[in-house]
């Protein structure tokens, strides 16, 4: 028997562990592939499917009578920017002021308690968000309205917007809170025109997240902001919206209303993809230049 | 407060805790203006804490305080109504990390004191950003490109970046905290002949763990073990001849 040395061993190791490593990358190559493959047949069919519907008539018309060729879907898209817009005034500052509360100030019972009641929100669905705002919004002002989708889309967004920021704030490091005090600055000061300013970006990221998941919602809409077949008459009146009105359009029956419900699809998606990578973009933008 | 005393800065039983337990033990020294003075010490014995107590900001560290008396230019530091904040603009502090502000360019790292303290002008600033850098001795190698992140240095640099920030809004003292136990020995000398430049505009205070780099800049030596003073005196005379049997086995190497 001849004697075996120490290198043929690592030798067939060696090759074992190639080939091994190459099973493994082929596998990873088979799941991202996997992942990746709803994302892009949902992008190509609704666009193999909305494309068609959008004719120029569908951005600049209001929806035509039942079951009728014609008419679009303006007024539910500039809804839907209304609503968002709406969201944004109303969740924007008081989700980042939590955020700065529990990352700057979040010590002791109090902020835990505000912690856990952030979390619990976030955990409530969207359709029992939509409920609440209806008996304490829509109940007393007596009607549907564009403010009481705007709320209720507030309250979706705001435990996102809120522990994102905390969390983002939290990766600061200490010792440029204390660089920033140490230059004679307030503690406020430091915190929102250095701590803050420095995540900007990175916030700006999670509040585009937020926004983008809560201008697809149609549950806390259908009864809240309701739906509308005219123009908004005012922030206290009933207001389209595209996912009511695809919601509306794809339970119909008639083909032509199926053929604008995936237009509007289309037009949600791209909104939203484009709400978030433009504000990426503007942000790395910025972020490049500095301002001040 | 008390009659003028022949120091700049100066600590009267100056003592600090963290919770229940005592960091610094009551601590009295005086710093004369224009001078470098080093403390040194093993590793916890509390420099760092004393020299945060120096600029009040020990007391943001949840449940730390400090006791007795610190005076600057015979003013108060501690006392009602002295408000930490106006403390601190008037005495630096330099980190042992590098830590320009993330997201903020050079420029706007070295007037980040003044900008967020009104000063608006923005040829007023680039004028004190450019008397800072040249202070720091960075000038010349970011005059080219000061809109560029301050992250962006390279360790040495960013240090120096924070010490021109520090120096922007012209404070009477600089505290260092070992600041060049993150930098290579090139970097460390820089920062070395830097803080033998500064005298001239500033008192320094310097916490280091290197014995030669406090016997080459410092011209008055305190030596921490376990919250207290055991000796302060000048640097030649008491890394030649100490008086203290401790300090002598520290500084020769024969306790850490
Ligand atoms: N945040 C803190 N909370 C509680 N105790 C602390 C804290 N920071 C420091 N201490 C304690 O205070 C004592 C002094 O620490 P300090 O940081 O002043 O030491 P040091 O001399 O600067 O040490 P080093 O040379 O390692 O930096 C140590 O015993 C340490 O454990
Ligand atoms: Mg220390």
């Amino acid at each position: 028997m001849s004697r075996r040395y120490f290198g043929d061993y690592v030798f067939r190791s060696y090759g074992w562990r190639h080939l091994q490593s190459r099973v493994m990358i082929g596998l990873l190559a088979a799941a991202c592939g996997l992942v990746l493959l709803p994302l892009f047949s949902i992008l190509g069919y609704v666009v193999w499917q909305g494309l068609p519907a959008l004719e120029p008539a569908f951005f600049t018309q209001l929806p035509g009578s039942v079951g009728e060729a014609g008419g679009g879907m303006a007024n539910a898209i500039v809804g839907t920017l209304t609503l968002v817009g709406l969201a944004l005034l109303l969740g924007l500052p008081w989700g980042i002021a939590l955020g700065i509360y529990l990352s700057e100030y979040g010590r002791g019972r109090f902020a835990s308690v505000v912690r856990f009641s952030v979390d619990m929100l976030s955990s409530v669905p969207s359709i029992i968000i939509g409920l609440f705002v209806y008996a304490w919004v829509v109940i007393p002002m007596k009607r549907f309205s564009a403010v009481s989708g705007g709320v209720a889309l507030a309250l979706l967004m705001l435990p996102t917007v809120a522990r994102s920021t905390e969390e983002l704030l939290k990766l600061v490091p200490g010792h440029v809170r204390e660089a920033g005090l140490a230059l004679g600055l307030p503690r406020w000061k430091v915190i929102l025109r250095i701590v803050v300013r420095g995540s900007l970006g990175a916030i700006a990221t999670g509040v585009a997240l937020a926004l983008a998941r809560v201008a697809g919602e149609t549950a806390p809409l259908l009864f809240t902001a309701f739906g509308n077949r005219y123009w908004n008459q005012g922030l206290d009146q009933p207001i389209a919206s595209l996912p009511v009105q695809i919601f509306n359009y794809a339970i119909s029956p008639y083909e032509e209303w199926h053929r604008q419900a995936w237009g509007g699809s289309l037009v949600l998606i791209a909104l939203v993809l484009g709400l978030n990578i433009s504000m990426r973009a503007a942000l790395r933008r910025k972020g490049k230049t500095g301002d001040s | 407060m008390t009659t003028t005393s022949p120091f700049l800065l100066e600590t009267r039983g100056l003592s600090a805790w963290f919770g229940n337990a005592q960091a610094v033990k009551p601590t009295t020294l005086g710093c004369a203006a224009n001078t470098v003075t080093a403390i040194i010490g093993p590793s916890g014995c509390g420099k760092s804490t004393f020299l945060r107590c120096l600029n009040r900001l020990h007391e943001e560290v949840p449940g730390a305080r400090a006791q007795g008396e610190v005076f600057l230019e015979n003013g108060p530091v501690y006392g009602p109504g002295v408000d930490p904040v106006a403390v601190r603009r008037k005495i630096g502090m330099v980190f042992q990390k590098p830590n320009p502000f993330p997201a903020l360019s050079i420029l706007e790292n070295t007037v980040v004191g003044l900008r967020l303290a009104g000063v608006r002008r923005k040829n007023v600033l680039r004028e004190l950003a450019e008397r800072s850098l040249r202070l720091a001795a960075l000038w010349d190698e970011v005059k080219d490109k000061l809109d560029q992140p301050g992250m962006s240095l390279s360790g040495g640099q960013q240090q120096r970046l924070c010490i021109a920030r520090a120096l922007a809004v012209e404070p009477r003292v600089l505290l260092m905290d070992e600041p060049t136990s993150a930098l290579d020995p090139v970097s460390t000398a820089r920062i070395e002949e830097l803080v033998t430049e500064l005298k001239k505009e500033v008192t320094v205070v310097i916490v280091t763990h290197n014995m030669q780099q406090a016997a080459r800049i410092s011209d008055r030596t305190a030596f921490f073990l376990l919250g207290e003073v055991v000796e302060f005196g000048e640097t030649s005379r008491l890394f030649t001849n100490p008086v203290d049997p401790r300090t002598e086995r520290y500084i020769t190497g024969r306790f850490g």
